[in-house]
């Protein structure tokens, strides 16, 4: 009733147009007919789940953060709110969303490329900081998975504001071959209860105990398996066997990849000290081929480099190219592969960016 | 009567009149757009050399990567310098 009540009387501070429905219309099919979804129900936003939403910043309605792509429009702090009431967002998950936000805009995260792209990817987004717990995301079991509302719907949050604001659909500016499930959304949390670890926030140059998120522009999630290797030399050759498959074998382009480390896998580097540094530089380490192993027509097979190169040794992946994240449930020696879009041939042409996490 | 918020930008599309298509290209000069890809060069070579060998004149325009669209200053650059474009879109 209050919330109804202040709806009635607060309504007024909301600008954006009024979509009127009759009493025995349903307005999640009416969402559907007007091409607001993303092939999911979504959350109707009335006027008062769209005043709580607003409740979970002390910014202005009105303040635009920029201009979202496809079709570079204006976005509002309220248009924001209203996709985050569609997307099944709480108030409490607004700062998140509006620090992704932030970053998916920096030009080197590339949200139009991404959007556009022929390539599976889309944006993936890691929190960092305090803040996981405080909104309840899961880092554990399942955590790339189904199950947790923050981890559901921030990234969906995300996705449903390039469609509604900067009208990016698939077919029209969304040129994906094939897309992937992910692109609806794919969020999850750090697990950082391992003192010993250095997140992946602190990594990229903020202090411990800064709630932070992190774009990557991926897919996913391909799965690593290795119930043998026990020594961290051994276990980072064994992940290099997957990681260069990723597009393809003899691709060499493939600019990043972020390794979704599991606990098991963690604690064969954690037992030899080894660290984030450590399992990065031998990740890309064991990532480099000769050249001769790859060319293009060995076997029949077109794909691969020129014989110019066969010489050559040739790194997969850029040299800051594998990011090392912890998360998951306790049992099971498999990790998780995050795939980088593969536009990135030059490492300065699109990159990952972290924003804290602030109001 | 109930009402819901428009999620999208309320914008409006506007109609704009296209340029005409050139009846010939002759005393012309074709924009050849690399938009970043990869063996782009290769696809205009040939593509230059069929135009020139037609007398029509060329001029190598683009972007420096696919990863990110066209600035507005690079496209009216190139409005100002070529009478037609053809676009590489692919590797």
């Amino acid at each position: 009733m209050a919330e109804r009540l202040e709806a009635k009387h607060k309504g007024g501070v909301l600008v954006s147009r009024k979509i009127d429905y009759a009493p025995d219309e349903d307005p999640e099919e009416m969402c559907y007919q007007r091409g607001w979804t993303d092939g999911l129900p979504v959350t109707p936003p009335t006027d008062a789940r769209v005043l709580r939403m607003l409740k979970g910043t002390p910014r202005k309605a009105d303040e635009v953060i920029g201009k979202i792509p496809p079709y570079l429009a204006p976005c509002t702090i309220e248009k924001i709110a209203i996709n985050a009431v569609m997307a099944g967002c709480k108030p409490e998950y607004m700062p998140v969303l509006l620090a992704v936000m932030e970053a998916a805009l920096e030009p080197v995260f590339t949200l139009h490329g991404v959007l556009a792209t022929t390539y599976f990817s889309g944006p993936v987004i890691i929190v960092n900081g305090p803040v996981v717990k405080t909104i309840g995301m899961n880092c554990g079991i399942n955590a790339l998975g189904q199950g947790n509302r923050a981890n559901m719907t921030i990234g969906r949050a995300l996705n449903l504001i390039v469609r509604n604001v900067g009208g990016g659909r698939p077919g029209e500016a969304d040129r994906a071959t094939l897309g992937a499930p992910s692109k609806i959304g794919l969020c999850f949390a750090e697990d950082e209860s391992d003192a010993e670890w250095e997140p992946l926030s602190v990594a990229r140059g903020f202090k411990h105990g800064v709630s932070t998120v992190t774009l990557f522009q991926g897919h996913g999630v391909e799965a690593f398996v290795d119930q043998k290797s026990r020594t961290p030399e051994g276990l980072s050759k064994s992940f290099a066997t997957h990681l260069m498959r990723m597009g393809h074998l003899r691709l060499t382009q493939s600019a990043r990849a972020i390794v979704v480390l599991s606990p098991e896998h963690y604690r064969i580097y954690k037992e030899a000290s080894w660290g984030r540094r450590e399992i990065e530089r031998a990740l890309y380490e064991a990532t480099i081929r000769p050249g001769r192993e790859i060319l293009a027509g060995l076997d029949g097979i077109g794909e691969g480099v020129p014989a110019s190169r066969a010489d050559e040794m040739i790194p997969k992946f850029h040299d800051d190219g594998i990011v090392v994240v912890r998360a998951g449930g306790p049992a099971g020696l498999f990790s998780g592969v995050l795939p980088g879009w593969l536009a990135g041939r030059n490492k300065t042409e699109l990159q990952l960016v972290t924003k804290e996490i602030k109001s | 009567m109930n009402w819901m918020r428009d999620p999208t930008a309320e914008t409006l599309s506007i109609m704009r009149a296209r340029l005409k298509p050139l009846l010939s290209l002759t005393g012309k000069t074709v924009g050849l757009f690399d938009i970043g890809k990869t063996r782009t060069d290769e696809f205009f070579n040939q593509v230059e050399l069929r135009l020139r060998e037609r007398g029509i004149a060329t001029k190598r325009v683009g972007k420096p990567t696919n990863a990110k669209v066209a600035t507005p200053e690079n496209l009216a650059k190139i409005s100002s310098e070529v009478d037609v474009v053809i676009i590489g879109l692919s590797d």
